[in-house]
């Protein structure tokens, strides 16, 4: 009986694989159109509170033995003291080179010997202490986690071995046009007193003024529970995990914080070009742009539409333009990057050398476009783009961590992602083409090149875009 | 080396690259894998990984392999052209990837830029890499466009002929220029691996010149060379395609039957490239000048092919060697005598063979120290460290710390399905390396089996400090840096 079943089920088959094989090609005249898109299964964020009123959120996500583990601090760049540029950045660094009673390298061997990846980082508005482990070991890293985060001990030497190392990436990034641009851009957009004018980790100078003082100050200060939030995403449940956590995290204590605030950088008002010199470059770097908006802008779903269309996705206009239609460069985009306060917005590329002028002028032809209406069919293509890109903020235990840190550091609502979708659905060509106008104003733009001056200079001057000046590479490293 | 499409790929430098043994394997369909077999007993370690799949071929060639998960709606859709710049004709270095860039311009039903704006209109993100043995391609979507992927993946796979043109090859011609100007000539150390490869490899040898290629000959790239590319690598049997994610098999096999059937098989099979296995017989020494600050010293190896002994010992040789702060060389050279601002082992496995590679970047040499003094000395402790390794095999712990890090690291790439590095290209990577899709387990029993005496004896076989080769970048003392001069 069970033999005569298998005999149909595989001339079955073989009938499946002749018809396939015969069946007339498909019409291929006319693309498939997708379907409806499925219901994206929003995850379920269960909120608890520690003792000490830390805050966890917990996503359960059972699809691999592995746990990530993020605690929060809504200290970055933006909370550094005037003068001390880069102190919560060397901080955030300082923080596993000696923690509880572990030296730097015991640190280092205890969380690779548990197949942990245990890494600690800064940015504008947030520091963040990491934990990826196989949930097996999670119980075990969980203790050496607490202590980088909690009690670092800042040794003597280490900050002096780190520091050293910092000066010394500094010094490779004058090497590096793509590296030296993003300083420079900045720096050239915020002035070197604003906190957005200088790299998040500082310049030589404050990096060589840092004590371990400092940091045990900045640390105290700001990394408490009421200025945190812990995030455990992967495969664990939530009530077995709070109590694990109440035993690491749950006796921490510390002041409340002062939250910080950034002052909002002067707008540009005039263009001006500015050329960082780079002999023998086989390309001009550049950024075009100036001071953008906060994370907080109500523009900011018209303005993630405006930014696919103008240079986000890989059909934006400047990408399609500069790559696809003249080949002057492996890639073209633009960014509004959004922070605590205004940052910058800029346009990008690296050109060929022998056409950066003509690069330049491709540059604002789109920026100038870019304020006239939108054809809706372009508009509604961004916003396909971007609502269904969505659920790949879920897919990975890292990747939904980081979803929920943003959320907390921005202060988003708690329907965020619930309301996303709707949200960029509702942005109308009208909106585009407002926020456009606002924006984007390419007459009072600074042009920042890093490349050959002695070939592209010329060219540059016969388009005049306005007054050019030259940038010492020290003037935008200091 | 990889070339990637575009940028988002530039900083993908791992994934496992692919063998000629595709060209052999029978057309017949394997069994989909038993649910059964895929529980192996695991050692005590850890849990094993498994990845369900099914796997049929079509009448024309094409090899399909499909895997579900349901974790969010998405979908790959994943295709490996068992054809890198190892296939390269003398005179069209760089060839290769032009090709892979052509392969988004537009095809016999698509018309050019339709690629990707009907797929960023459904979600979707994709891009290629090319490397020296195969050639990949993604498109990540959400799964309610799957039929949208299929339409476009065959019209390229069966059509491009239709709609290639002179003028979409003058097109990437000059972007790919540009990308070899961002990402080799422009980028500091940028030209060191493609000397590197001249050293390695003799005249002739398949890996000798570099993916991106030559100048001159991506200048003399033809529409002809690209016909008779297409015709000879891109047919369906020299390709295997992957759907993974939230998808329904049976479905998706009628799918593919309906939009993959009418590509016509080609005319012939690709035979696996023959070329005599590399070696080195002595040292080679060779100093380049970039516009850089600070000197670094390559140090390369001829090493296993992947999956053959030794390469994994290689693996964990890298991990001992500078695999984190305890790591030999990171401890001495960064962490203990600050001599070096970072270091770097690795083994870089392909088909014909791998290369081992140390790297160390030097801090600025003191006051008075030349470069050259600075790199003698690193040189020097990098020989002291690996003959140490050679001599006696690592503490148990440091052999356990390695092997459990690229435990968790098998584990961490289970997590995704898309992209360069999710499961659906390790899929097609493993069935490409070994006809076995899902080699999950058995690649890191490789890692498992090992002891601590197999590492200081792979180190001694394969890292001799008398065949291998050695760059120095030194900085520029004045005028142009090192030309590439083949």
């Amino acid at each position: 009986m069970k033999a005569r079943l298998t005999i149909a089920a595989a001339i079955l088959a073989s009938v499946t694989i002749a018809l396939g094989a015969q069946q007339a090609p498909p019409d291929r005249s006319v693309a498939p159109k997708p379907g409806p898109p499925d219901a994206v299964k929003l995850p379920a964020i269960q909120k608890r509170t520690l003792s000490n009123g830390l805050p966890v959120w917990i996503v359960e996500l059972h699809k691999v033995p592995v746990a990530h583990v993020t605690l929060v601090t809504k200290a970055g760049a933006g909370s550094d003291p005037r003068g001390k540029y880069g102190l919560a950045n060397l901080t955030a660094e300082m923080l596993d080179e000696g923690a509880g009673s572990r030296t730097a390298l015991q640190i280092a061997d205890a969380a690779d010997y548990l197949g942990a990846n245990l890494s600690t980082a800064s940015g504008s508005d947030a520091s963040y202490v990491d934990l990826q482990v196989p949930v097996a070991r999670l119980a075990q890293a969980l203790p050496i986690m607490a202590d980088v985060a909690l009690r670092p001990t800042f040794p003597e030497d280490e900050l002096k071995r780190v520091r050293e190392d910092l000066l010394t990436s500094i010094v490779e990034a004058e090497d590096d046009p793509e590296t030296l641009i993003q300083f420079a851009f900045p720096r050239i957009v915020f002035g070197a007193q604003h906190r957005y004018g200088t790299m998040p980790f500082g310049t030589a100078t404050t990096l060589k003024g840092f004590t371990v003082a400092d940091l045990k100050q900045f640390h105290a200060a700001n990394y408490v529970p009421s200025n945190s939030l812990l995030i455990v995403t992967g495969d664990v449940t939530a009530d077995a995990t709070i109590a694990r956590l109440e035993s690491t995290f749950g006796t921490w204590k510390g002041a409340p914080v002062q939250a910080a605030s950034v002052s909002t950088a002067p707008q540009l008002t005039s263009r001006a070009l500015y050329i960082v010199d780079k002999p023998g470059a086989a390309q001009t770097q550049i950024r075009i742009g100036w001071v953008g908006v906060p994370r907080s802008t109500p523009d900011y779903f018209a303005l993630r539409v405006l930014n696919t269309i103008l240079g986000e996705a890989f059909t934006s206009r400047l990408n399609q333009n500069l790559r696809e239609e003249h080949g002057y460069a492996y890639g073209a985009s633009s960014r509004f990057d959004m922070r605590g306060s205004a940052g910058p917005f800029y346009a990008a590329a690296g050109v060929q050398t022998d056409k950066t002028s003509e690069s330049l002028t491709e540059f604002f032809k789109e920026l100038e476009n870019i304020r006239k209406p939108v054809p809706a069919d372009e508009v509604e293509k961004a916003k396909n783009y971007l609502a269904l890109l969505m659920p790949r903020n879920f897919e990975t235990t890292g990747s939904m961590a980081n979803s929920l840190a943003q959320m907390f550091v921005y202060n988003l609502p708690a329907d965020y992602f619930q309301t996303y979708t709707q949200r960029v659905r509702a942005v109308t060509p009208t909106d585009v083409q407002r926020v456009a106008e606002k924006y984007i104003q390419p007459d009072k733009f600074a042009v920042v090149v890093v490349g050959d001056r002695k070939v592209i200079e010329p060219g540059i001057k016969a388009l005049n875009l306005g007054p050019i000046r030259n940038v010492e590479i020290d003037e935008i490293m200091r | 080396m990889i070339s990637a499409r575009h940028r988002a790929a530039a900083l993908v430098i791992s994934v496992s690259v692919a063998a000629i043994a595709h060209a052999q394997s029978s057309p017949a369909p394997a069994p989909p894998k038993p649910a059964s077999a895929a529980a192996t007993p695991a050692p005590a370690r850890t849990v094993a990984l498994n990845v369900s799949f099914t796997q049929f071929t079509l009448p024309n060639g094409l090899h399909v392999i499909l895997h579900e998960d349901h974790t969010v709606p998405l979908a790959t859709v994943n295709v490996w052209y068992h054809v890198g710049s190892a296939r390269e004709k003398p005179g069209r270095t760089g060839f290769a990837h032009l090709f892979e860039h052509l392969m988004f311009e537009g095809s016999g039903h698509v018309k050019e830029g339709e690629f990707d704006t009907l797929l960023e209109a459904a979600g979707a993100t994709n891009n290629g890499s090319t490397e020296t043995d195969r050639t990949n391609y993604y498109i990540d979507l959400p799964s309610n466009a799957l039929e949208l992927a299929l339409f476009l993946e065959s019209d390229r796979m069966g059509y491009l002929l239709d709609a290639m043109s002179p003028a979409r090859v003058n097109g990437q011609r000059d972007v790919v220029k540009n990308e070899r100007r961002q990402r080799y000539e422009n980028a500091p150390y940028g030209m060191a691996q493609i000397e590197i490869d001249k050293m390695l490899y003799p005249e002739g040898h398949p890996y000798r010149w570099p993916t991106i290629g030559y100048m001159e000959d991506l200048t003399a790239a033809s529409y002809e060379d690209v016909v008779e590319f297409f015709k000879k690598y891109y047919q369906p049997a020299n390709a295997s395609l992957v759907i993974a994610g939230d998808i329904d098999s049976a479905t998706t096999r009628a799918l593919v039957e309906k939009w993959f059937s009418d590509v016509k098989p080609g005319t012939e099979p690709v035979r696996p490239i023959d070329f005599p296995h590399a070696m080195l017989t002595g040292v080679q020494k060779k100093t380049m000048e970039d516009r850089v600050q600070l000197p670094r010293l390559y140090i390369s190896w001829l090493t296993p092919s992947f999956y053959s002994p030794g390469d994994a010992e290689l693996d964990v040789v890298s991990q001992i060697l500078a695999g984190g702060k305890n790591s030999r060389l990171y401890k001495r050279l960064v962490y203990d005598l600050q001599i070096a601002q970072d270091v770097s082992a690795f083994q870089a496995s392909s088909a014909l063979g791998s290369q081992f590679q140390v790297v160390v970047t030097a801090r600025p040499p003191a006051q008075g120290a030349t470069p050259q003094s600075a790199i003698e000395r690193i040189r020097g402790i990098v020989d002291e460290e690996i003959a140490k390794l050679q001599k006696e095999a690592p503490a148990q712990r440091e052999f356990e710390r390695a092997v459990n890090q690229i435990e968790a690291s098998f584990l961490n790439r289970m997590e995704s399905v898309g992209g360069f590095e999710g499961k659906g290209n390790q899929l097609n990577a493993y069935y490409t390396a070994t006809g076995n899709p899902d080699y999950f387990n058995e690649d890191l029993s490789r890692y498992r089996a090992l002891s601590a005496l197999d590492i200081s004896a792979a180190a001694a076989f394969w890292l001799p400090a008398d065949q291998r080769v050695e760059l120095v970048v030194e900085p520029m003392k004045g005028g142009e840096p090192g030309k590439d001069n083949r």
